[in-house]
């Protein structure tokens, strides 16, 4: 009989073995599905790894595909930490891209210095307000904000397409819904000339950085914590929990936004409503992946991004469907949350007589 | 103005309302059953599109319709045998757990059907659920063109809202369910397995749930799109609070969403022009979202809901 005993502590290193260790589960019963399918194993994986890593190129891909999804996994490791689940990164990332496109595609004239930082402020309040609805609505009237912030995405959605084909729609465009451009000034720069890697990567890495020391150095940090772990006792402690569950959500929310900033503003040009291919839904894998550490939402957001590029480029060579790289992140997923029993608790033997 | 209330006297409409109040049907009692032994399964939305797509698939592969339902059915316990085994005896958080379920089975399906169509462009179609046909019933005015637009797949979702209730209420089982979910403990002390009731409970939910995903494959339309659950599935949790997990509210519940989907279709082509159809598509997302607010607080939420139980341990 095996028996579960908690760990006191849990070494750094076995933290990281684990996510990597998942990773390759993940990896391992994928070729299981494509062995049933009939593809080639071993070609499809080395086409995977070329095609996200293979190269110059290919490596600069995955850090363009890596930047909202360091945004939105920072989103849901900040909110998932302290138990609020904004499963609404998807709309808040919208909602962020809308407020970015309002702001940056003419309405203000402004040098970069200024329209820059105003954009990606708009997208922050943007996305935080609409994460802080369902906030309130589980505060106040105990309302479940899964559900609400699900919920939410499809309304985002529409409202996004809705204003694609009225009010925001670009008449340049020939018919197709999508927003006027934004102007040369709220455009973040190339961070490589010839590539698509922009200025958003860097912002989310310093993002990361200073999310890290805010969560583990400053009294709110705990606070949030605190919140997360127990917040029957934090309020006993006399904590603001309301304040702070209001500052998570801010902080989830506007993050998300960031995200939505950062695809238009950064490697986009303009608005449509198929800006993002579930960014928002990768974002909790990524922050599980990471075992809900900013700073390991990195790595963790380049591998997630590594698999959706790599699957891109080798469905494009032998024709096996991408959405196998949707397979692989699920799985990865999966495999993470077991995995992460191991860190958690011991595994001890115990012989039957004992019991 | 009249004209939008002479759709409620409409057969076509309340037919509609049924139509797609039915596999909210299975879906919130799925729900209502996985949550009412003390496990939120967010895998509803995957389980959604696993069934409509394996029932529709064994179907296309040369099954009886109703041979199609049970796949779907076996599909979807599959799914919730791996749901409560990771949730129940090795206690993981149930809501990342579910997404990632949802995420499993959304991409499984896909891949799958990738793999069986790799390149059709129209998605291939089978004979679907023929419509009822009731003697008596069916020649009585207004009634006769509802019931003649239902299939008998439609009638199993109000067989199983009788049996969940039946079961829950009535027997033995259904005591043990509701207690697990409210009290494990006491249920451990009669000596009854937890992590058995609760996985039962997950695997039959589940099945329920991909019975939802089957009935739009099976006979609300006759073929899989990608895309087409679209948030029915979480309707459906938000639904279940709406319903204080009682079959029969779920069945009123799901019906007056229904009814509300079927009227905001009818009023667009009213109101068309003047206001943009996103305004109406996002009313089912909003009436969910404002059912949920308001319950909220009178909700009498399964006590031991989302706490795993570990044997011993308090």
């Amino acid at each position: 009989m095996i028996r579960f005993v908690p760990r006191e502590r849990t070494p750094a290193w076995l933290t990281a073995a684990v996510s990597v260790g998942a990773a390759f589960a993940a990896l391992m019963l994928t070729a299981v599905a494509l062995a049933i399918s009939g593809a080639p194993i071993f070609a499809a994986f080395a086409l995977m790894a070329e095609g996200a890593a293979g190269s110059g190129f290919a490596l600069a891909e995955t850090l363009t595909r890596a930047t909202p999804l360091i945004f939105t996994g920072l989103a849901a490791a900040v909110a998932f930490r302290a138990r609020l689940w904004n499963i609404g990164a998807e709309g808040q990332l919208y909602a962020g891209a809308l407020a970015a496109v309002a702001i940056g595609s003419g309405a203000i004239a402004a040098p970069p210095a200024v329209l820059v930082p105003l954009v990606l402020l708009g997208a922050a309040l943007a996305g935080a307000a609409l994460l802080l609805v369902p906030v309130l609505f589980k505060m106040r009237f105990g309302a479940d904000e899964v559900v609400v912030t699900l919920l939410t995405n499809f309304i985002v959605l529409l409202f996004v397409q809705m204003m694609l084909e009225g009010p925001m729609k670009d008449d340049m465009a020939l018919g197709w819904p999508q927003s006027s451009p934004m102007l040369d000034e709220a455009t973040l720069p190339k961070l490589v000339e010839g590539l698509r890697l922009h200025a958003g990567l860097v912002l989310a890495l310093v993002v990361a950085v200073v999310l890290h020391v805010v969560l583990s150095r400053t009294v709110w940090g705990f606070r949030i914590r605190a919140v997360g772990e127990n917040a029957r006792a934090a309020r006993y402690a006399g904590l603001p929990v309301g304040l702070a569950m209001a500052l998570v959500g801010a902080i989830s929310g506007g993050l998300a936004g960031l995200a939505g900033a950062s695809e238009v503003a950064g490697l986009k040009g303009y608005l449509t409503s198929d800006l993002s291919p579930g960014f928002g839904y990768a974002g909790i894998v990524v922050a599980t992946l990471a075992n809900l550490s900013p700073l390991g939402v990195v790595p963790a957001a380049i591998f997630v991004a590594g698999v959706f590029v790599g699957a891109d480029s080798m469905s494009r060579a032998i024709g096996v469907s991408s959405y196998l790289a949707d397979l692989v992140v699920a799985l990865a997923l999966l495999s993470v949350l077991v995995g992460g029993l191991l860190t958690r608790f011991r595994l001890v033997l115990v012989r039957r007589e004992a019991a | 103005m009249w004209a939008a209330l002479d759709i409620l006297l409409q057969a076509n409409f309340w037919a509609a309302a049924i139509r797609i109040g039915t596999p909210l049907i299975f879906g919130v009692l799925g729900a209502l059953l996985c949550e009412r032994a003390g496990v939120l399964n967010l895998g509803i939305e995957g389980i959604f599109v696993a069934g409509a797509m394996s029932g529709w698939l064994a179907v296309y592969l040369g099954a009886p319709l109703w041979g199609g339902v049970a796949v779907a059915a076996l599909t979807g316990a599959g799914f919730g045998l791996l749901h409560g085994l990771l949730t129940v005896p090795l206690g993981l958080s149930q809501h990342v757990t579910g997404i990632g379920i949802t995420l499993l089975a959304t991409s499984v399906t896909y891949f799958g059907y990738r793999v069986a169509f790799p390149n059709v462009s129209t998605p291939p179609r089978i004979e679907a659920f023929p419509p009822l046909d009731v003697p008596v019933l069916g020649d009585l005015p207004f009634i006769g063109p509802i019931l003649a637009q239902q299939s008998a797949f439609t009638v199993l979702a109000f067989v199983c809202v009788g049996l969940v209730a039946f079961v829950l209420a009535r027997t033995p089982l259904g005591l043990a369910l509701r207690a697990v979910g409210d009290n494990p403990e006491a249920v451990e002390a009669q000596g009854l397995s937890v992590v058995m009731l609760r996985i039962g409970a997950v695997m039959a939910g589940s099945a329920l749930m991909a019975l939802g995903g089957a009935f739009l494959t099976l006979s609300a339309f006759n073929a899989f799109y990608f895309g087409m659950i679209n948030g029915r599935g979480w309707v459906c949790i938000a639904l279940t609070v709406f319903a204080s997990w009682r079959p029969g509210k779920a069945l009123a519940g799901a019906l007056l969403f229904g009814a509300l989907d079927a009227y905001q279709l009818r009023i667009q082509t009213i109101a068309g022009g003047t206001v943009p159809s996103q305004v109406f598509l996002m009313l089912p997302y909003i009436f969910s979202i404002a059912a949920l607010v308001l319950v909220a607080r009178r909700a009498d939420y399964p006590r031991a809901l989302m706490k795993p139980y570990f044997k011993g341990l308090r």
